[in-house]
């Protein structure tokens, strides 16, 4: 660690000479976007010049990578994805593999954020009791959060395969054996269940430091007037943990539209297209099936973009209110 | 329904456990065991030899048959205990197996051909550790070569964000120069741009700038987060200005007072920023995945995804691989989970 700290100390010192010149150039209070340089350049190259460079892929078709070998073709791209039938049914759509993975993510969405909400807000609620260890309890539930999503999918293909101990425990209880990532139902089941799993930790510890934030003395009064513990939840801890709850709903919805690592590597999208969502669908049209429909890939993305930017608005709306309120 | 939340609700100042008590403890126990017991079962399991973990029921530690070296045969035979028609026990060494019989040898007299039907011999066995999982890693794999890249990746890109972040932050909170609300509110804007909706037009700047399969290619476009310069301004601007006023009066120059002044004091945020950061790139899988195409170029992460699509997926080297890969997260976790949850706790980022 020591020659790193000195190698780091070295380079900043360095930077000494060049930064007091810029100074005595712009004075003491422009120095600031030199400042600024590094991370706006790098926001400049690798985000705006992105999104706008998105529409131009968004409205423009073929293979080519470079822009100005597309030719332009308008609405084209979001036409194909859009062109359905009947929306209900992704089959009579252009590109049913778009809206089967709208369906999927729609899908699975709700579940994972409802299960999600559910859980994360049970266990805060035990860890908020009077337990021991709760610090130990705390960090068990949000161990999984640090694992990488590939090693979060290999461990459940581990216990969930063929031969794995979930089966043999099934069998040994006198159950059957299931393949059960080769069963449309059943790795949509897990797919929710393994992100559950990975992700609950965070959305706890955000319910909980809500839920530690109530003022006890509430409680204490509640206690005087002989409130029942159902009335207690319902008209205090539910109330004020709102805030809270709506920021994990917020937060658990931009993220689970969002669902890509852990399913692709646990299912790779599969059996089928079953448990293939959105990211998966911009990933393989973009870059991974030949030929690569880098226009489509953009166009819904952009469509993509869409719901996420809605989905902050109604963020950002939240904490509004809870600073107002 | 009143009676679950019943249980639910009570806190704290009981001095007497009652039913809720139990529940409680119950369920925190059963989520031990279900978060703590996949990841343990998968450490388990890559201690295992592939013969092994064919094994159905699997057994819980890795248990494997024992084999003797036998005069006159080349490899080491399969020890079996075998009851014979007698009655009595015998230790063998098995040497062929035709159909439903096998023909085994008693290993310190190899001369006579014991023949017994296969359901009369038991495996023996014995509690042995698969160390070998591990080494061919680094043998076959080129396990050293993704652990570097990962390693290289993770280290600068960390180092970079951290200076570069708190550059901009200490610019935000420190300066009042015109634009800068603009300038801020573009970063926090760029929050509601997550890479993956600008993966293709990213993915051309990044090859334009020939930085595909090069490490540098994740390291430049994460190195600025918006996450990061938000919580080191927070931070900074709780540091008094006539700190600053004061070094100017000694003739230190801005430069100076970022990194004599300003960046020390802001460790406990600069701590918490790069723990994420270290979690944030450790862990990254679908930049990473577009970015690095070439074998040599994968991190840990890209390497694990490569090897479980192989059709014949060796899992006692990808179980190995696995935990050598959650093993330093993991460490960073039992040391310092104390100031990652609370820093969760308090600044709502993952």
């Amino acid at each position: 660690m020591a020659p790193f700290r000195g190698i780091v100390h070295g380079a900043l010192n360095l930077l000494e000479l060049p930064m007091r010149f810029a100074q005595r150039r712009l004075g003491q209070q422009r120095i600031a976007w030199v400042f600024l340089a590094p991370n706006l350049l790098i926001f400049g190259t690798f985000t705006f010049l992105p999104i706008i460079l998105n529409f131009v892929y968004a409205t423009t078709g073929g293979v080519n990578v470079l822009p100005g070998d597309r030719p332009f073709v308008g609405a084209e791209n979001f036409n194909v994805l859009l062109e359905c039938q009947n929306y209900l049914d992704p089959n009579s759509c252009a590109r049913d593999t778009f809206w089967r993975a709208v369906f999927n993510t729609v899908t699975f969405v709700i579940l994972q954020v409802g299960f999600m909400v559910f859980f994360s807000l049970v266990t805060a609620l035990i860890l908020n009791r009077e337990i021991r260890a709760r610090g130990f309890f705390r960090s068990v539930f949000f161990y999984p959060v640090m694992l990488s999503p590939v090693v979060v999918a290999l461990i459940w293909k581990w216990v969930l395969q063929r031969e794995g101990i979930l089966n043999a425990w099934l069998i040994s209880m006198g159950g059957e054996q299931t393949i059960w990532l080769l069963d449309p139902n059943w790795a949509f089941f897990w797919a929710v269940f393994v992100s559950v799993w990975a992700h609950m930790g965070f959305y706890t510890l955000i319910l909980l430091a809500g839920l530690q934030a109530i003022p006890k003395d509430v409680y204490e009064a509640a206690e005087m007037d002989a409130a029942t513990p159902w009335r207690t939840f319902r008209r205090i801890t539910m109330p004020l943990l709102m805030p809270n709850m709506l920021v994990v709903l917020v937060l658990a919805l931009i993220k689970g539209v969002q669902t890509f690592d852990e399913i692709y590597v646990l299912t790779g999208g599969g059996p089928g297209s079953a448990t293939k969502f959105m990211v998966q669908f911009i990933y393989e049209t973009g870059f991974s099936v030949q030929p690569q429909l880098y226009g489509i890939a953009a166009a819904a993305s952009i469509l993509l973009a869409i719901v996420l930017f809605a989905l902050t608005l109604f963020q950002l709306w939240v904490n509004r209110r809870n600073v107002d309120g | 329904m009143a009676s679950v939340v019943t249980f639910l609700t009570r806190t704290r100042g009981h001095k007497q456990a009652d039913w809720t008590d139990y529940v409680s403890y119950a369920y925190l126990l059963m989520g031990i065991f279900l978060m703590f017991g996949p990841v343990l079962w998968v450490a388990l399991s890559s201690f295992k030899t592939q013969a092994q973990l064919q094994e159905f029921p699997p057994s819980f530690l890795p248990y494997g048959q024992v084999t003797a070296e036998v005069e006159g045969y080349d490899a080491p035979l399969l020890l079996y205990r075998v009851t014979l028609e007698d009655g009595t026990e015998r230790v063998l060494a098995q040497v062929r197996r035709v159909g439903i019989e096998a023909q085994l040898v008693d290993p310190d007299d190899p001369g006579e051909l014991v023949k017994v039907n296969i359901n009369d011999r038991v495996p023996v066995r014995e509690f042995s550790v698969a160390w070998s999982n591990y080494s061919e890693l680094f043998e076959l794999f080129s396990f050293g070569r993704y652990l570097w890249n990962s390693v290289f990746i993770t280290a600068i890109s960390t180092v970079i964000m951290l200076v570069i972040n708190s550059m901009a932050a200490f610019a935000l909170s420190k300066y009042r120069f015109r634009g800068r609300m603009v300038v801020f509110v573009l970063i926090i804007a760029t929050l509601m741009i997550p890479p993956t909706i600008v993966l293709v037009p990213a993915f051309l700047v990044v090859s334009e700038l020939s930085l595909l399969n090069s490490p540098w290619g994740v390291i430049l476009p994460g190195a600025a987060t918006p996450t990061g310069v938000f919580l080191l301004r927070q931070y900074m601007l709780t540091i008094p200005d006539e700190l600053l006023d004061a070094a100017r009066m000694d003739h230190a120059s801005e430069w100076k007072i970022y990194w004599r002044i300003i960046l020390p004091l802001t460790a406990p945020a600069l701590a918490v920023l790069a723990i994420f950061a270290i979690m944030w790139r450790w862990n990254e899988f679908l930049w990473p995945l577009i970015v690095l195409t070439q074998n040599d170029q994968f991190t840990l992460q890209l390497a694990l995804n490569s090897f479980q699509g192989e059709l014949n997926t060796q899992w006692n080297n990808l179980l190995a691989m696995t935990v050598l890969t959650l093993l330093p997260i993991t460490l960073v976790f039992a040391f310092l989970q104390r100031y990652i949850t609370s820093g969760i706790a308090s600044t709502g980022i993952k």
